[in-house]
Formats: structure tokens, C-alpha cells, sequence
């Protein structure tokens, strides 16, 4: 019953921090995947600046911590530019940066997994490379892309917890806050873990069903 | 005016050079088939033809506008060739309407009524008015390859190209396409067909060119190649596939 009244209490906290985790998590997923698709694109280009661009990207990202880089954008950066940062801005930009570089990835293998016979006949068509890939390549890609990108957006809302580091009030934060204040730690990160839960096995559920709609081959 | 002109065109992929110095007028109306050994280059002079292959040196004018020209607008140009693969390439996520409504709808500007009575017409072409909403996975390779013919047809195009339109198909099956050839050939179709079928060839073709290693050794009419070949490497190629 204790345990119960300790979790009753700390709750409206730890709703709002997951409303902010949600929030984050929800921008920079937007923001990756448009980011991941085009540099996705530039990977597979005949163009090679852009796939240098693209590389580049990738590597840097995916060959340094997610906790070093939340900490360069809100401390490093505001230091030598002229910029100020707000913890939910640089957190936004952190995991957005992040989750591109792997969606790049993603999109790359996704769309490298489409026979080439098909940009072949779009294009035999009439159709630019533009359009091919819209209507022809994209469309059969994002299907066979639906379990990677789930599992990359799972990853992302795991991710956003570094983001305490940087004083952002999300899930994690707000936990700590509490247990700070009642010393009750185990009572509250156990339902801070239960909160994160519900969130990830609704996106599994969401992406089940999904995949079920979409008939995924 | 020539429908395709090709003068002097090479190829190479690397150091591998493919089509070494290739020269083909094709008349309106007219009907070529090329045949010749595996690896001989027929795929990519065919592919050349619209330009999923940049020739390396050489020129090719289709009614007259030059394709290599960087001024062309290759997209346009695209639409006056249909094109019909070996492997078929329907699109797998539409049905077998949509796969070839597409085309007119999105770059004709056509409305859906239009394109649905234009699809219908071409299906019944095919013969495959029942399986317009049916998806090319449920198809045989035989009605797939029909579906792919009418989808190129869509788009009005002034000259077709088959690249071994019956080379993956089961042999019970080679002869419904080949009909559907045969009619677009009677109809007054400008066709270069690459084939390993020379009965076809002998039966449709205004002329016959063999290739090998890159160079058109011989062309003719299909009694002229088939009957009197005059080169030896020719000679040697017949008296094996024949
Ligand atoms: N994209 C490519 N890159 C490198 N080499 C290629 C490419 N496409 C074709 N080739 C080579 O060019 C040569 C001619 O190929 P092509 O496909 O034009 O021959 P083909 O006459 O159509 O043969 P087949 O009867 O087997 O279809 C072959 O040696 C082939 O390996
Ligand atoms: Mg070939």
C-alpha cells in the first residue's frame, strides 16, 4: 500500500516528464526521418559530393557517444558560437542528428533492396528519378523499411533519457527529482521503467498491426 | 526520316568495350530483330536506344532528336519508346490497372476515366480484361509480360523495344506473347526486338541483324540472314541455334 501511495504521489511528475519524452522523441523522430531519407538518397546517388556528405554524416555520428554529442550541442556549441540553447532544443537536435544517421542507413538498404528493374521501367516510362522514386521505389521500400524503423524509434525514446544530463525534465529527470526529494528511488524507478513500457510496447503493437495492414512480404 | 539512326555508337563499361562501332537506320513501321551470342552487346545497344545505358562515343537520333544531346529533354523522349524487359518489371505494389494507367494519368495529364477506358482497351488488346484489379504477383509470367506490353503501349509510343520479351518464360507461354508481337508488328508498330526466337524472327522481322563481340556483322532480310548468310561467324551461330 506504501509502495502504491509513493508512486500515487510522484505520479502527475513523472506523466508530465513522460509527456515531455513523448514530445521530444515525437519532433526528432519527424525531423530524423526526413533528414534520413534525403541523406539516404545522397548515399545512392551517382553524385559522389553527396555521398560524401552522406557518408560523413553517418560516420561521425554512429562513431561518437549519443551522451558526448548532447553535451557538445548544449554546452560545446553555445561556448564558441553565439547561440543559447535550451535544454529541449539542444535534446531535439541531439537525437534528431542521431536517429538520421542510423535512418540513413535504413533508407539506404531499403531502398538498395528494390530491384533495379523498377527505377528502369519508371524511367523507361517517362518518369524523372524524382518521380520513380515517389511512386515506384519509395512505396515498395517503406514497407520492407517498417520493422528497422521501429526498432531505430524504439532505440530514439530509450535514447532520450541521456537527456537528463542536460537538466531536461523528461521521464528520466523527473524520477530522479522525486526519489532525490523522498529517497523512495526504488518505488520510483520502477515506475518510471513502467511508464517507458507502455510507450514502447504501444509502438510495437502500433507497428504490428501496421505490418499487418501492410501485408509486408 | 529515320525512326532510330545510329551512327558510330560505342560502349564500354570500364575497359570492357561492349558495342565497338555500331550503324542501324530503322525506318517507320519497320520491324528488326537482332540476334547473336550471349554477351554480344544486344542488351545494351538495345538499352542504349533509350538511355538507360550512356553511350560512350557516337550518336543516335530518335525522329531526329539527338539523345545524347544534354539539351534534350530525355524524359520526354522516353515517352515516344516504350521499352518491354525480360524480367517483366511490373510494379508489384499496384494493380494491373494502375500499372498501366500510371503512366498517362501522371504524365499526360489524363483524367481517371480517360486512362480507366484506355486501360481497358489495351487489356482487351491482351487479352486480360479480367485481371485488371488483380496484382502482378497472381499473375503467370506469360500475362505479366502481356501486362508489362500494354503498360508500354500506354504511353501512345511511337517505336517499341523488347529486350528477350519471352526468355523467362515457361515455353507454353512464349507463344501468347509472341502473338500479341505479332498483331502490334501487322498494326504498323515500329519494333526492335532482341530474340532468341528465331522462328519469330524468320515469321515477323523486316530485317535481321546479327551481332557479335560488340559489331553488327551482318544484317538482312530474314531469308537473306536465315537462308544465305554470307559471313562465316554467322554461319557458325545459325548452324547452332537452328
Ligand atoms: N552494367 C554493366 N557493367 C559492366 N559490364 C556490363 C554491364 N552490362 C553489360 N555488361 C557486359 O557487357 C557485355 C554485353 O552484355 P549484353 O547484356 O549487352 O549482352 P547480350 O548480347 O544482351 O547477352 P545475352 O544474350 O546474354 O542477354 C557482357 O560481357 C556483359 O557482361
Ligand atoms: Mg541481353
Amino acid at each position: 500500500m506504501e509502495t502504491i501511495k509513493i508512486i500515487l504521489e510522484g505520479l502527475p511528475t513523472l506523466l508530465k516528464g513522460m509527456g515531455l519524452t513523448i514530445e521530444v522523441t515525437v519532433i526528432s523522430l519527424i525531423l530524423a526521418m526526413f533528414i534520413g531519407l534525403v541523406l539516404g538518397v545522397f548515399s545512392i546517388t551517382k553524385f559522389k559530393v553527396l555521398r560524401a556528405i552522406s557518408t560523413a554524416f553517418v560516420d561521425i555520428i554512429r562513431g561518437t557517444p549519443l551522451l558526448v554529442q548532447i553535451l557538445f550541442i548544449y554546452f560545446g556549441l553555445p561556448s564558441v558560437l553565439d547561440i543559447s540553447l535550451t535544454a529541449f532544443a539542444a535534446g531535439v537536435i541531439a537525437i534528431t542528428v542521431n536517429a538520421a544517421a542510423y535512418l540513413v542507413e535504413i533508407f539506404r538498404a531499403g531502398i538498395n533492396s528494390i530491384d533495379k528493374g523498377q527505377m528502369e521501367a519508371g524511367r523507361t516510362i517517362g518518369f524523372s528519378y524524382g518521380q520513380t522514386m515517389r511512386l515506384i521505389i519509395l512505396p515498395q521500400a517503406i514497407r520492407r523499411m517498417i520493422p528497422a524503423f521501429v526498432n531505430q524509434f524504439i532505440v530514439s525514446i530509450k535514447d532520450t533519457s541521456l537527456l537528463s544530463a542536460i537538466g531536461l525534465a523528461e521521464l528520466t529527470l523527473s524520477g530522479q527529482s522525486i526519489y532525490a526529494a523522498n529517497f523512495h528511488a526504488f518505488e520510483i524507478l520502477f515506475a518510471v521503467g513502467i511508464l517507458y513500457f507502455v510507450i514502447i510496447y504501444s509502438l510495437s503493437l502500433f507497428s504490428r498491426w501496421l505490418e499487418r495492414r501492410l501485408d509486408v512480404a | 526520316m529515320s525512326m532510330i539512326e545510329i551512327n558510330n555508337l560505342k560502349k564500354s563499361f570500364g575497359k570492357l568495350e561492349v558495342l565497338k562501332d555500331i550503324n542501324i537506320d530503322v525506318q517507320s513501321q519497320e520491324v528488326v530483330c537482332v540476334i547473336g551470342p550471349s554477351g554480344s552487346g544486344k542488351s545494351t545497344l538495345l538499352r542504349c536506344m533509350n538511355l538507360l545505358e550512356e553511350p560512350t562515343g557516337g550518336d543516335i537520333f530518335i525522329e531526329g532528336d539527338n539523345l545524347t544531346d544534354p539539351k534534350t529533354n530525355i524524359n520526354e523522349l522516353r515517352q515516344r519508346l516504350g521499352m518491354v524487359f525480360q524480367q517483366f518489371n511490373l510494379f508489384p505494389h499496384m494493380s494491373v490497372m494502375d500499372n498501366i494507367t500510371m503512366g498517362p494519368k501522371r504524365l499526360k495529364g489524363k483524367s481517371q476515366a480517360e486512362v480507366r477506358e484506355l486501360g481497358t482497351k489495351l487489356l482487351e488488346k491482351v487479352g486480360l480484361v479480367d485481371k485488371a484489379d488483380v496484382y502482378p504477383d497472381n499473375l503467370s509470367g506469360g500475362q505479366k509480360q502481356r501486362v508489362a506490353i500494354a503498360r508500354a503501349l500506354a504511353m501512345e509510343p511511337r517505336i517499341m523495344l523488347f529486350d528477350e520479351p519471352t526468355s523467362a518464360l515457361d515455353p507454353e507461354m512464349v507463344g501468347e506473347v509472341l502473338q500479341v508481337m505479332k498483331d502490334l508488328a501487322e498494326e504498323g508498330m515500329t519494333m526492335t526486338i532482341v530474340t532468341h526466337e528465331m522462328g519469330f524472327a524468320k515469321e515477323v522481322a523486316d530485317r535481321v541483324i546479327f551481332m557479335d563481340e560488340g559489331y553488327i556483322v551482318e544484317q538482312g532480310t530474314p531469308d537473306e540472314l536465315f537462308n544465305h548468310p554470307q559471313n562465316e561467324r554467322t554461319q557458325a551461330f545459325l548452324s547452332k541455334v537452328l
